[in-house]
């Protein structure tokens, strides 16, 4: 771990084990799918099996008959959504949009597109039942990919779409180019025709899924006095609460959602599928409703990440990144909304280049809408640009990773926003990249090689909100409102420990519902430790403040004659006179009641952060495998709260873009038919596909945060793809510009270049 | 649709059911037994998310059919513990965080407790070998691997 200028924490990179363990590692945690309130009745959900049509007909009287039918519900149920967007965090919706991909009313834009729902007495039946909706549908020619959806004969998703320029305005053609954007700094082709070396290429990533392990779940209660409870899996009950107002046109006021725990979302659980639908089923049926996915229904109708075209021109000058020119093409899916912007913003930050010049297109396809997907836009975006920059440094015979110091980008250096940035730590990453036990370790051997490759993300910061009740036996409630993905509970409590100067196991963190908890924005963009962790940091702030007063009454003193330090409160009038948080806090009832503290805030200052990673891989040239020898991640995260799960997020980080890098793929036929969506077939890695991933933690501490957090989930999947291909450019002597880099396609261009 | 009669030793006790013949042993944990803790992630055999012990042998709940459990012993995450003694892989799990999301912590737990029950000396190798029937997205392996060596070593000390 390299540490840099930080302070001396009690609490704070200590490894506890987290609140929450016990309840998980023995079943009893609750999931969305788990909890059965009285009467509960299942639903499921009828879904296209065209890729691209209009429906002409739904006829439901035949289901309606079948026994144990408790309701049906169509689009024509939903109230006319409004046509606006609405930000949720990690991405925007347009409310519409998002109500017509819940259920389609005039077209089915994708396979597996939801049309109708039923409810029954059991999951058997209502399956049964939806198979029998009969739904009349005028086929039409389907587009699944990014350049052929761009053409100008394309068939369009969306006759009345135009494309959205720069300034606002639109396109005079319809097209399913939803949005254009460009970035510009300095001139970049004078930049490249200055250069001493030009490289250009195109890049192809396939669309790929998160690929969480539980499937949707909602489990919604139509009450009798119009209220809605929904128990859901989700990354924000507050979003969820708030688009579900949206589709069904009821106020936030009638609807608590229970966030149950969360199975994996690393982007996918924004959205919502089956809220409003559960609701809906809950209201005809008179039932609370159970609505869940299989995994083929969450591969074909939930929101995966862009597949991309990516060109890419770059030039080196005096050993430097110089100058560099970017096109990028995303597929937003079946609505505009892809992470491109992000891609292009992201794709640089490493470096400190004079001319750039980006262009941005998000292009609807056939396929299901995206929806976030761990540093969304930008893996596939470091994959074109950091390939590119291997080819430059190996071309130029300069160590790819001294090519990238000589062009790092640190603090003052202006992003491709134009924004500069504040203290970031990618020359300390490189720098621990470069003398690390792996990277000065020779590498030898036929069909071995090493790559490198750097990512970045902004991290996040957004809305929070929490409340400290302090117990009357010296121990802490935290009331937060962001679920817990991935070990939030203990990174929060363990920061209102650190403020508190209390023991980690006297704060009991529990995560509110909707009902509980001011509005919290959803977990995602690594902000829960950073912008939770400011509110539990100004919470914990109130609490001395507020016992501070407290001691004061009993001293009869004023508050400044109360200091607080290593738990205990001083009177500064009279050093006779202490209390210790634990006796102070008994003193509640004597001294005004109960103590409590809180804040809200909206997160300024996330800190973005860099990683570098480096692997080692070995290419069998008979059946194409790949094999990851070594992997090691070193990343900047500021300070590691639980380094412990610091390096788990690191680890399954690096892994997911292992996965990405290698197997991970969506297959379509011509009729726009996902072939893979189970997962057997979309292969995931497993136990036995990865070694041991070192993790090496770098502390550069975030100035705009308490405790110096910069955030730490996004960053490590954005580097190993390109990492991996760089490696396999190494150990094959061919650079591969496509992924997934799979046996199939390792023999069939291995074989080609012979 | 007739319900069949189900007779089985549970996490050690004696315990019948009813269930139709289509339902999975899956399905009647979770909706008919009340047994939620074990986990549904692909319903077709490919996560291991559901794993079970049946007569000491690991399997996925999802691709067997409840009434085949006849008279057999099953073993379940809720059967894991006794009372608040959780048992060494449970606690290296939380030792090691080996769990981010958990949904899939139970199907691990069950999955390399089959293996520890019959091969308490697993290498790495191993124990990646063997829990490959096993998917989990947050993890990377690293720590879950590293989790049953040190049960391992825990198992060791308790028995020596
Ligand atoms: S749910 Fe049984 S193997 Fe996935
Ligand atoms: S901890 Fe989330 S899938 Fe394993």
């Amino acid at each position: 771990m390299t540490t840099i200028e930080r302070p001396a924490y009690k609490v704070i990179g200590s490894r506890p084990v987290r609140p929450d363990g016990v309840e998980k590692v023995t079943g009893k945690a609750q999931y969305a799918a788990d909890p059965r309130p009285q009467g509960v009745v299942f639903g499921k959900i009828l879904r296209s099996p065209h890729a691209h049509a209009r429906i002409v007909s739904i006829d439901t009287s035949e289901a309606e008959r079948h026994p144990g039918v408790l309701g049906i519900v169509t689009a024509a149920d939903f109230p006319q959504a409004e046509d606006k967007v609405q930000d949720l965090g990690e991405g925007a919706v347009n409310l519409r949009e998002l109500s017509d991909n819940i259920l389609a009313s005039e077209k089915v834009l994708y396979r597996g597109h939801a049309i109708a729902a039923v409810a029954a007495a059991s999951p058997h039946e209502a399956e049964a039942a939806a198979q029998k909706i009969r739904v009349e549908y005028e086929v039409l020619t389907p587009v699944t990919n990014v350049l052929d959806a761009m053409r100008e004969d394309a068939p369009l998703l969306n006759e009345t779409r135009h494309t959205k320029m720069m300034g606002g305005q639109h396109s005079e053609r319809p097209s399913n180019i939803a949005a254009y954007n460009q970035f510009k700094a300095g001139d970049a082709d004078a930049g490249l025709a200055e250069s001493d070396l030009v490289v250009e290429r195109e890049f192809t990533t396939s669309m790929v899924h998160q690929g969480y392990i539980e499937p949707q779940s909602s489990t919604a209660s139509w009450n009798a006095d119009g209220t809605i409870t929904i128990w859901t899996s989700t990354q924000g009950a507050f979003v969820v609460r708030a688009q579900v107002a949206e589709v069904l046109r009821i106020p936030v006021a009638r609807i608590k959602v229970i966030p149950m725990e969360i199975g994996g979302g690393f982007g996918g659980k924004i959205p919502i599928y089956l809220d409003p639908v559960a609701a809906l089923l809950s209201k005809k049926s008179g039932r609370p409703v159970k609505l869940s996915m299989n995994r083929t229904e969450v591969f074909e109708g939930t929101g995966p990440t862009s597949g991309t075209v990516i060109s890419v021109k770059a030039g080196a000058k005096d050993g430097k990144l110089h100058a560099v020119q970017a096109t990028l093409r995303y597929e937003a899916g079946a609505y505009p909304g892809s992470p491109v912007g992000a891609g292009a913003m992201t794709m640089l930050a490493p470096y400190d280049l004079e001319h750039v010049e980006i262009h941005t297109f998000d292009v609807v396809v056939n396929k299901p809408k995206t929806s976030a997907y761990r540093a969304p836009g930008s893996p596939a975006a470091a994959f074109a640009m950091e390939s590119v920059v291997d080819e430059l440094a190996r071309t130029l015979k300069i160590d790819p990773l001294q090519f990238r110091l000589n062009s790092a980008s640190k603090e003052g250096t202006k992003q491709v926003t134009g924004v500069p940035f504040a203290r970031i730590g990618n020359e300390e990453v490189l720098n621990t990249a470069m003398t690390h036990p792996h990277y000065t370790a020779p590498i030898e051997g036929p069909y071995r090689g090493r790559g490198v490759a750097s990512g970045y993300w902004f991290n996040g910061g957004m809305q929070s909100s929490v409340v400290v009740a302090v117990n009357p036996d010296g121990t802490v409630n935290l009331v937060e409102g962001s679920t817990d993905i991935g070990g939030t509970r203990a990174s929060l409590a363990m920061q209102l420990a650190e403020t508190l100067s209390i023991p980690y196991d006297a704060i009991r963190p529990i995560v509110a519902d909707t009902d509980s908890i001011g509005h919290n924005d959803v977990t995602g963009g690594s902000r829960t430790t950073v912008a939770s962790g400011m509110a539990v940091y100004q919470a914990g702030q109130d609490v001395i403040r507020e016992m501070s007063s407290r001691a004061a009454r009993l001293w009869s003193v004023t508050p400044e004659d109360v200091s607080y330090e290593d738990g205990v409160f001083h009177c500064l009038k009279d050093s006779t006179k202490e209390l210790t948080f634990k006796e102070l806090a008994a003193q509640g009832a004597r001294t005004g009641g109960p103590i409590a503290g809180r804040a809200s805030l909206v997160a300024r200052g996330a800190g973005g952060a860099f990683g570098t990673h480096i692997v080692d891989v070995e290419v069998d040239p008979g059946t194409g495998k790949t094999t990851i020898l070594r992997y090691t991640a070193v990343q900047d995260v500021g300070t590691a709260i639980h380094p412990s799960y610091v390096e788990g997020q690191i680890q399954g980080g690096v892994v997911q873009g292992i996965g990405w890098a290698l197997n991970e793929e969506f297959v379509y036929d011509e009729n726009g038919r996902m072939l893979n969506s189970s997962f057997l077939d979309y292969r995931m890695p497993t136990a036995l596909d990865v070694p041991l991933i070192d993790a090496v933690i770098v502390e550069v501490p975030n100035p705009g945060h308490p405790y110096g957090v910069r955030g730490v989930g996004e960053v490590p999947i954005v580097p190993p793809l390109a990492a991996i291909a760089n490696a396999v450019a190494d150990a094959t002597g061919h650079r591969f510009t496509q992924l997934p880099l799979s046996p199939r396609r390792l023999i069939e261009e291995l074989d080609g270049g012979d | 649709m007739t319900r069949t009669h189900v007779e089985t030793r549970l996490n050690g006790v004696e315990r019948d059911f009813l269930c139709e013949p289509r339902q999975s042993l899956l399905e009647v944990l979770r909706d008919e037994l009340g047994l939620t803790g074990t986990k549904e992630g692909c319903n077709n055999g490919n996560c291991g998310a559901c794993s079970v012990i049946l007569d000491g042998r690991i399997v996925n709940s999802c691709c067997v059919l409840a009434v085949e459990i006849e008279g057999q012993d099953l073993q379940t995450i809720e059967g894991v513990a006794h009372g608040d003694q959780l048992h060494p892989l449970q606690s290296a799990f939380l030792d090691e965080a080996a769990l981010q999301c958990g949904i899939c912590t139970p199907g691990f737990i069950m999955a390399s407790k089959a293996l520890l029950d019959r091969e308490p000396d697993a290498d790495e190798a191993r124990i990646r070998h063997w829990l490959a029937g096993n998917l989990c997205r947050c993890t990377g392996y690293d720590k879950i691997v590293r989790a049953v060596r040190r049960a391992e070593t825990a198992m060791e000390e308790m028995n020596a």
